[in-house]
This record gives structure tokens, sequence and C-alpha cells, in this order.
């Protein structure tokens, strides 16, 4: 595909790969936020042959929907009147007690989508189902979301209801970042949330904590030109957000987009799985949409949330641990069988890990 | 047949009689279909006498009809192709057939008649079968269970635990066009193209290759769910040996690259319904290449890969940055992604 | 974050008052909502996430980042990796052990 093929050069590829080398004197440690990236670094195995430590993020929406929510979403699916609306990768994720997939192999009715926009076909379709979307994401989803509810208001459909849970990218950095036990020294900020917000929100980050924050992409020569200049600002001592991904991303974003954001959902503070709650770090459904807010819409009574004992996904996630680290990786807990979300989604650092053949 | 052009739970017989045994056609052998038959097994130089080749296997694809095929012609090469990747030419199939009560009879009819198509161009006939109505909600629209005999190429000597140290790993064409095919018509995540699915019998393919490398053509494989990684793995892991692919020499068509970019799929894991991976020795690769390379279905082949020395069952591939990164089996479901 | 991948707009239509798009990715098309991308021309190229636009490519910035990594000290590398320059016209060499 035109403006990605070019960006999997081989040989630009291995030439970057020594300018990093030649450039780094220590060995500096990077931390990509974004799922989609660590699934290329990891794939290509480009963590492996750089003279930098990669920290993998915890950049995977999916991976850090909280247990509470997924288990109401459990809750909502099982309930012979709705017809469940999901992205693909939330399928597999283990609640308390099981999952969307085992859910729909017992028979509820639990489909994926890949647009949200097809969420609002079925409940236009479906008169006489109660239609529930379940939005997840970053930033660079949830307007999309916010779209499908403005549709949904639109025509009047009034089976159609939302249960919301974004997360948001900025203060996850801060929280990493304010660990006791931090170990970043750089960031690769994720492209596409960037695309949508623009990056001024990662100046004050940039300064307050004196972190090189790259904008970067997710092809390999994205990634690999994102480390060098994360490295060469290391190695010159400054601290300033720049921008690999300049094809795609300018400072301020996508405005539409981002009123859209501000019209249908609001901050709030947010539980991410494995790591607790980070206050402001979330968007859940503003008042005004309180009417297609599937979370009052269906009482399914008090969610009792119980996370495996032996699942450490909280420290793989801001990267204090490998999954390597962990007693059950590899044993008790593979994709197959995944205990805790990292595992689940490929993107997820401990399937990432699975995938690629890494043992303890 | 009832009026309302439905299948029913009464009158399976009918149904065989008035809309099967015809649209089946030529393929169906002596024009009635009983639940077993004799079937004659031809004598010839060509063939090891006395070795039968039987498989089965069951067809539950969703949506029934896709382009390039449907249920029905998609169940003929892929039973054929079970016999064909142990060494045998197919001879006769058996079908049984799982309808769900309400589905068209014209359904019925169109599927059954690509049945009888696929399986006379492939030479074979349909020698028995049994249909069953099942009430609503017991079976997706419809499966197929077949069962496939055949008899053994003489000088076949295949088997996925043969492979050897150093033998070459080919393949006889494009990997992922089946498993997109199906993605682009599913609900919630069509999109538009001109891929269809590579849906096609190999047997004569397989012929080929057998006639010009005999017992140095190790392992056969058509690597059907779970893409040409699985199959890779499954055979890694029953001949104990390592496989290193080389990602440029994949023959991945680019509407297949777009689509798994699109969602988030890796082609390795895509399935395919026309083409096949070879294990064989290194002295007769360039004649088996030759030989696929004269054959329909092996126009494109080539190698893409070789058995290392590395640990037993693992199935490697050399990335751009130069690295070795392990290539798994695919788990569950290949699920398009968001992130 | 997350996939996005860019594809050619091929047309512009509207969907009971949703822009819509239909897009060409490498041979494969779909629609894609363009409520975000309302300035967007057919033939541009725009990164699409989960069935919407969520910016365009620039192709002069997609240009430029691909010309500074092609002359990253392209002859001083050429020569300690034994490879050509791209666009040199010297074919590079075909992966060990295949025929």
């Amino acid at each position: 595909m035109k403006y990605l093929a070019e960006y999997r050069d081989p040989v630009l590829a291995r030439r970057l790969v020594h300018e990093v080398c030649a450039t780094a004197t220590q060995r500096w440690s990077i931390m990509e936020v974004c799922g989609g990236q660590t699934h290329t670094l990891v794939r290509q195995g480009i963590d492996e042959v750089l003279p930098v430590r990669m920290i993998h993020g915890p950049g995977c929406p999916v991976c850090v929907t909280s247990l509470e929510v997924l288990d109401r979403a459990l809750a909502i699916a099982a309930r012979p009147e709705v017809t469940f609306v999901s992205y693909g990768d939330m399928l597999r994720v283990p609640g308390s007690s099981t999952d969307l997939l085992a859910l729909k192999a017992r028979g509820a009715d639990i489909r994926i989508v890949y647009s949200p926009v097809d969420a609002v076909r079925l409940a236009a379709a479906n008169p006489d189902r109660q239609v529930v979307f379940f939005a997840v994401g970053f930033e660079t989803t949830a307007p999309a979301n916010a779209m499908a509810l403005l549709e949904a208001v639109r025509r009047g459909l009034e089976n159609f209801s939302m249960l919301a849970s974004h997360v948001l990218v900025p203060p996850a950095m801060t929280a990493v970042l304010e660990a006791p036990d931090c170990q970043v020294q750089g960031f690769l900020a994720a492209g596409h949330v960037c695309a949508v917000m623009g990056w001024a929100q990662y100046e004050p980050i940039a300064a307050k904590y004196a972190v090189p924050i790259v904008v970067t992409g997710f092809e390999p020569l994205d990634l690999l030109e994102g480390i060098l200049m994360t490295v060469r600002q290391l190695e010159q001592g400054r601290a300033e957000v720049e921008n690999q991904y300049a094809r795609a991303v300018r400072r301020d974003g996508n405005r539409p987009a981002q009123l859209a954001l501000e019209r249908v959902f609001e901050v709030t503070d947010r539980t991410w799985r494995g790591i607790g709650a980070i206050p402001a770090s979330g968007l859940r459904l503003a008042d005004e949409f309180a009417a297609y807010d599937a979370e009052l819409r269906f009482d399914v009574g008090d969610i009792v949330a119980a996370e495996n004992p032996l699942c450490i996904a909280g420290e793989v996630l801001q990267g204090t641990k490998n999954p390597t680290d962990c007693a059950a990786y590899g044993r008790i807990c593979t994709p197959r069988s995944p205990l805790g979300a990292p595992m689940v989604s490929s993107e997820g650092t401990c399937a990432a890990f699975h995938r690629a053949g890494r043992t303890a | 047949m009832r009026p309302s052009g439905c299948c029913s739970g009464t009158g399976p017989e009918e149904l065989i009689r008035d809309v099967i045994v015809p649209a089946l056609g030529a393929a169906a052998a002596g024009g009635v279909l009983q639940d077993a038959a004799v079937v004659a097994l031809p004598a010839s130089a060509a063939l090891r006498s006395g070795a039968v080749v039987i498989s089965t296997d069951s067809f539950v694809v969703s949506p029934l009809v896709f382009p390039g095929g449907d249920i029905g012609s998609l169940a003929v090469h892929g039973t054929v192709n079970d016999l064909a990747m142990r060494g045998a030419v197919p001879i006769a199939l058996t079908a049984a057939l799982v309808i769900e009560e309400g589905m068209p009879i014209e359904t019925l009819r169109a599927i059954v008649t690509s049945m009888g198509v696929a399986a006379a161009a492939c030479g074979v006939t349909i020698v028995a079968g049994d249909t069953k109505v099942v009430g609503r909600g017991a079976a997706d629209q419809m499966f197929v269970t077949t069962a496939g005999v055949g008899c053994l190429l003489d000088g076949a000597q295949i088997g996925a635990d043969r492979v050897q140290a150093r033998d070459a790993v080919l393949l006889s064409g494009p990997i992922g066009l089946h498993g997109t095919t199906v993605l682009s018509v599913r609900e919630g995540l069509g999109f538009e193209s001109a891929i269809t699915s590579d849906s096609q019998p190999l047997h004569r393919l397989v012929a080929e290759m057998v006639a010009a490398g005999g017992a140095d053509v190790h392992a056969l494989r058509d690597p059907t769910r779970g893409g040409l990684a699985s199959a890779l793995n499954e055979i890694a892991a029953a001949s104990r040996v390592a496989v290193l692919l080389d990602e440029s020499a994949l023959p991945v068509p680019a509407e297949v690259a777009a689509a798994c970019d699109l969602f988030g799929l890796d082609p390795l894991h895509v399935a395919n319904e026309g083409c096949l991976v070879a294990f064989v020795a290194p002295r007769s690769v360039a004649k088996v290449l030759a030989a696929m390379r004269s054959v329909a279905a092996g126009t494109a082949a080539g190698q893409v890969g070789t058995v290392t020395a590395g640990p037993a069952g693992r199935v490697a591939m050399t990335t751009m940055v130069g690295v070795s990164r392990v290539v798994d089996m695919l788990v569950g479901e290949a699920l398009p992604r968001i992130c | 974050m997350c996939l996005g991948v860019p594809g050619r707009v091929l047309a512009i239509d509207d969907e009971g008052g949703l822009p819509m798009a239909q897009v060409d990715f490498g041979g494969i098309r779909r629609d894609v909502c363009l409520v975000y991308l309302p300035e967007t021309q057919v033939g541009s190229y725009v990164i699409v996430h989960v069935g919407f636009a969520i910016t365009e490519v620039d192709e002069a910035e997609a240009q430029r980042t691909l010309e500074v990594l092609r002359t990253m000290d392209s002859d001083a590398l050429a020569a300690e990796l034994g490879e050509p320059a791209p666009g040199s016209g010297v074919a590079t060499t075909p992966s060990p052990g295949l025929p």
C-alpha cells in the first residue's frame, strides 16, 4: 500500500539501526506508549538489535480496560434482549469468570464490527433488539465512538446505547513518570493519538520531567527514526517534543474530532486494569447523553471484580517487570488460556513476547 | 418438494430424489445415491496396489457462498486435497449433508450443483451420501461432512514426520486468498475487492511432483485453517526439525496484504484452500519446482524456506533487521483488531 | 494510536447526512466516514482508523521523511555495509540459500 510499504524498506531499516548504534553512548531506556508500536517492535525484533532498552508501556486500551467495566459488559451481553457489539480485540479478554467469546459460544448475541458506524446500522436494522456498543479505546478511537452516539441520537435510535470506557494517554505518561522506580528516560508518543489530539499537551510533560518525547508512527522505519530522534535528544541533553510522524500529525491535531470528544464525553477518573486508579485519565459519556448510557440503562447489580492473584499485568504494563519475570507466563498463562489482558491482545506485551518465542 | 421452497423436517427422501441427485449430475455414480457403494479401485502401474487412502473432513464455512466458490465446491476440493496431501489419486467421495430447517431449496440446489461440477472436474464420483434436516438453530444453514477414498501413487512416501535436515520448503502459490475472501463478505467487516477464494483441487499438481521427485517429496500439507504458519508448525513438530522462512520470498498478493493491514491480521495465519507447502530433499528441488510450474495450480511455485539446525518444532523467520523471530501457530480465531 | 492505514479517496458521498467516502487501500475498497475531515478531496490520501478518516497524509512530508532516510550518510554507510544507495541502479544481493 502506498505510504505504508515505503516505510518497511529493509535496507533503510538496517541503516537506521546502524545510525542508532553509532549515536548512543549509553543504554538509554525509552518507553513506547502505543500497543501498535509494541507490536511492530517485537514482531520485527527491533528491540533486540538496538543498544537501547525499550520499555513497553500501557498502550493497549484493550489491556487496560478495567475488570469492573469488563464484568459489567459481560453481564449486559448475557441478557437475552441485548445485541452486544464490540471491536474484535475485546472478545478474548478475560473477565473475572468468563469472556465475550465464551459467552458468544453459549448463545449470547455478540457481534464484531470494524467500525462503530456498523453498530448504528445494526440498531437501525433491528429495532426490536437492544443494541449495546462497547466503546473502548484511546483518543484515536473516541471520536469515531462519539460519532456513533451522535448518529444514533440524530436518527432517534432509542434501542441504541453505549458502554463507554476510554482512556487518555498524557495522564498515563505522567503516572509512569511519577512512579518511584520509574526508569523511563524518553518517550515515543502514540502517532495516531496525536493525529487526533495534536502534541501541545505533551510539551508541559517534557518540560516538567525533562524527558524527550517524539511523536512516532507505526511502521518499522517510523519506529527506528523515532528512536533515533529520541536518542539524539538524550545524547544532547535536550528534552523537547518532536514530530517524527510528520506526514500524519500536526501540532494542533484534528479540531473537528476534538470538538466531538468535548461534546460527547467528559473527563473522569479511570481505573487502569493492572495499574490502578489514575485521576482524570478517562472519558465517560456526558450527562447530556445519559439516556444512551448502557451503564445506566441496564441494571446489572453490583459488580464484584476479582483478578487472578498470579497475574502481574500491572507491573508489566508500567514497564517495571517483563513477562518473563512472571511465574505464570508460558506455563498456566498462555495466549490460549490467558490470565490477564496483556496475554490476550496481540499488542499486549505478554502475548507479543509469547508469540516471539521469548522464554524466561 | 414442499411448496414453500424451504427444507423442512419431513421428507429428506424427497430432497434426495428431487433435488440432490439431479443436481449432482454426472458426479453421482449410477444416478442413485445410496448409504454405501462398491468402488472398483483402478489397477495401474502408477498406483501402489493394495494401498487405499481414506480421509474425512467437515465443512462449516459461513457464508455458504463466497467469491470463487461455495461450501459445496469447497468440500469437494478440500476432500480431494486431503487425499492428495498423502500422495493419493482421489477415486470417490461420499457426502453427508446436515441442513437447517428453512434453508431455501434453491440455495441447496445451487450448492449441490456446484459439488457435482467440482467433482466432475476432479475426475471423481460422489458414490454415497446421507441427508438430514434439523431444526432451526441446530445448524448454521448447512454443514457438509465428506469421506474420500483414493489410491496411493507408486513412489510416494509422504508423511509429516519424514522431513530431513536441509530439506527445502516449497510453496505452490500465493497465500491468504481464501480467508481474506471470506472476510470480505462477512457481516460487519466487509469490503469490496477483486479477490476470490483460491479453492481448487491439487491432486494433479501432487501427481506431477511425485513423478518428478519420488520419495524425495517428504511432506505435503495444504495450509487451511490457521494458515501457513500453523501447517509449518505441525510438520516441524512431527518431524522434530526447525524451519527458517524467508519473509521476502512469501507470495502475498497485494490485496491480501492490504486487507491484513486494515484489520490487523497476519497473512501467515490466514486460511488457504488452493495451495500446498512441500518439504523436498535438496537434490530434487529443481526437478520438483519445474514439475509444479508446469501445472496450472503451480505456476507461481517457489522456495520460501529451509529446514535448518535449531530447536525441534521451531518455525522462524528472518526479519528485516536481520533478527530471527518465531512464527507461531494461530491460537483461537484470527479476530480483527483496533490496536 | 492503533491501527490506522492510509488509503486513497475515490469518491465522496452522503449517507443520510453523514459524509462518506469510498477509499481504496491497495486494491481493497471500503466506505469511510469523512465527518472529521470535511475538506478532503477525491484523490487525496487519508489515514483511516475504525472506518473513520482521522487525518490527511501530507504527501510532501511523506516524501521528505523518505528523502532524509535515504540520504542519511548513505555513501559512508553503503561502504561499510556493502550496500548500494537506493536508486543507484545496482541490484541488491538476494537472500542467501534460495534458487
